[in-house]
């Protein structure tokens, strides 16, 4: 178990006075190695999640335990951080020099590795991104994906267990979401526990394990077959269906009978064809 | 009131090594009333030309005609080109400043020297067009509203100066589903209400064939296409040259006509999809 969160309430106030529980008791374990999409509307409580486990913010009630520490344990506080790296939204919120090859060194440099295998884990981690090329480039010479691709490379630096992408493709492109979800899921493939928040439902369609929330609680959990079966409270929750499923949802209202498992435009055509 | 842009060309730092032509000599007309969708590959020059639309940016050559008023022209005044073009920066709430939501969207109309008395009245009305209650919200803190609410007060700021041409620069950025949906909703219905000019640039290409009239592709600084979403999205090679993919209802018909199934691979609209599948499987897959 690389994440495990138990009970886990997190509330604060507003400048208002008003308290908000923004996560309200949750209980999830993600196992290591796994693939987990996050979705849920703006304000459902996701990246209130992400940053608990990050310890970027500590549980009001309850815990949450990365690889076995937990995060109100100030002294393994770097080791937490180290362990599960963090992807934001906007790159620039996240890129800290002028140089690509300098800001993927920026965080194994403050955690005091000898700068020889400093050299080598940038390199692995520029290459792993795609990004090798345009190690000496300054990063205002970049597109948006392509600065996106150097924070990851920066979290990889770091040589994590585990990273987790909040909404890491919403300012992008067509080309720059998919050259970031497929290095997601080439890592994953290496064995990075990977848990990608996202509004986008063919990103989450294409995970092992679909989280949905709503008002600060899990509302569905499970393989994305299953999950998005539950069409009625995907859309309580404010969020819609890959276009394949809904087009199969669809013809099930008309009468035609279509098979639980179809998820991808691939499945779909290969079923119409059967 | 239509917009007439004329061999228009930008260069960055002209003349230094690193000059760069991000527009080629473009040239378009769009109608009154229109819906017009702007698509192209980051870098193919679509912030450059908004940048040139409402006058953040001055052309090294040509002109841009909104109306009667070349604003391109020398002397061109700032205030009268704002007035008539509004435009919707990406994550405009990024931009909210005042202490209440009715001062923040007063303020455009206030600048535009609209006395308080009018800018209160086209504040409550703005605010009620994107969705919200203005006596509930007006006192509020816009610092203090949900992510969706925070990006509809930014569009009332803009709608409230009531511009004739409205330009939103990818309006439903990072928002979840529904509230992407309700948002072009409201930009729909403002459109049809007030029968402006609407510029719509997006990369979510099953929103331009959802809800534009016409769409301009552009790559490499130059318009490569014009045209209807059916005409445009139907250059499937040449999209997919140019970085762009087809919305994903009709790729999803496409991969069903090319694997021989005998339905319209034109198709844009979902209802038109479900109707077509739906008659090719009812004899055959009908319980």
């Amino acid at each position: 178990m690389i994440v495990s969160t138990q009970k886990l309430v997190f509330e604060y106030q507003t400048d208002e006075d008003k308290t908000v529980i923004a996560l309200n008791g949750i209980s999830i374990e993600i196992e290591k190695g796994s693939f987990v999409a996050v979705l849920g509307k703006n304000g459902s409580g996701k990246s209130t999640l992400a940053k608990n486990i990050n310890a970027l913010l500590l549980p009001s009630s309850g815990a949450v335990y990365v690889n076995g520490y937990n995060t109100k344990d100030e002294e393994f506080l770097w080791d937490i951080r180290q362990a599960a790296g963090m992807v934001f939204q906007n790159p620039d919120n996240q890129l800290v020099s002028a140089i690509a090859e300098d800001d993927v060194a920026f965080g194994p440099e403050n955690l005091g590795i000898p700068s020889e295998e400093i050299r080598g884990r940038v390199d692995d981690a520029l290459k792993s991104v795609g990004m090798y090329q345009y190690a000496k480039t300054s990063l205002n010479f970049l597109s948006g994906g392509q600065k996106q691709r150097i924070a990851i490379a920066g979290v990889l630096a770091m040589r994590p267990q585990c990273i987790i992408m909040d909404e890491p493709t919403a300012m992008l492109d067509p080309q720059g979401r998919k050259d970031v979800i497929e290095i997601a899921e080439s890592l994953n493939r290496e064995g990075i526990t990977v848990i990608l928040i996202t509004h986008f439902m063919e990103e989450a369609a294409r995970a092992d394990r679909v989280i949905v929330m709503n008002d600060g609680n899990v509302v569905l959990d499970g393989a994305p077959r299953d999950v998005f079966s539950n069409i009625g409270v995907i859309k309580e929750a404010g969020l819609a269906l890959p276009l394949s499923i809904e087009m199969a949802h669809r013809l099930r209202e008309r009468g035609i009978e279509v098979p639980k498992g179809i998820i991808s435009e691939e499945d779909f055509v290969k079923w119409v064809l059967s | 009131m239509g917009i007439i842009v004329k061999n228009l060309t930008h260069i960055y730092n002209e003349g230094l090594p690193y000059s760069h032509t991000a527009l080629d000599d473009i040239s378009f007309e769009i109608e009154p009333g229109e819906f017009i969708g702007i698509i192209g590959h980051t870098g193919s020059g679509k912030s450059t030309l908004l940048q040139h639309l409402n006058g953040l940016l001055k052309p090294n050559e040509g002109h841009i005609i909104v109306g009667d008023c070349d604003i391109t022209a020398q002397g061109a005044v700032m205030k009268d080109i704002r007035r008539k073009v509004g435009f919707v920066f990406q994550y405009p709430e990024y931009q909210l400043f005042e202490e209440t939501v009715k001062k923040d969207v007063s303020y455009g109309p206030l600048n535009l020297g609209m006395n308080e008395e009018e800018a209160s009245l086209s504040a409550r009305e703005a605010i009620e067009l994107v969705g919200l209650d203005y006596d509930e919200i007006a006192q509020r803190s816009p610092f203090e509203l949900s992510g969706g609410q925070k990006r509809r007060i930014a569009i009332a700021g803009v709608i409230a100066m009531e511009p004739e041409v409205l330009i939103l620069d990818e309006p439903t950025a990072g928002l979840d589903p529904k509230s992407h949906n309700d948002i072009l909703e409201i930009i729909s219905t403002l459109h049809k209400s007030k029968g402006n000019i609407t510029i719509l640039v997006s990369h979510n290409m099953q929103d331009i064939a959802d809800y534009c009239d016409k769409v301009i592709v552009m790559d490499k600084g130059k318009i490569a296409m014009y045209g209807t979403p059916g005409g445009v999205f139907s250059e499937r090679e040449a999209l997919e040259g140019m970085g762009l993919a087809l919305p994903p209802v009709n790729e999803l018909m496409r991969k069903l006509y090319e694997c021989g199934v005998h339905v319209d691979k034109d198709i844009l609209d979902i209802d038109e999809a479900e109707a077509a599948i739906y008659e090719i499987l009812k004899g055959k897959k009908k319980i």
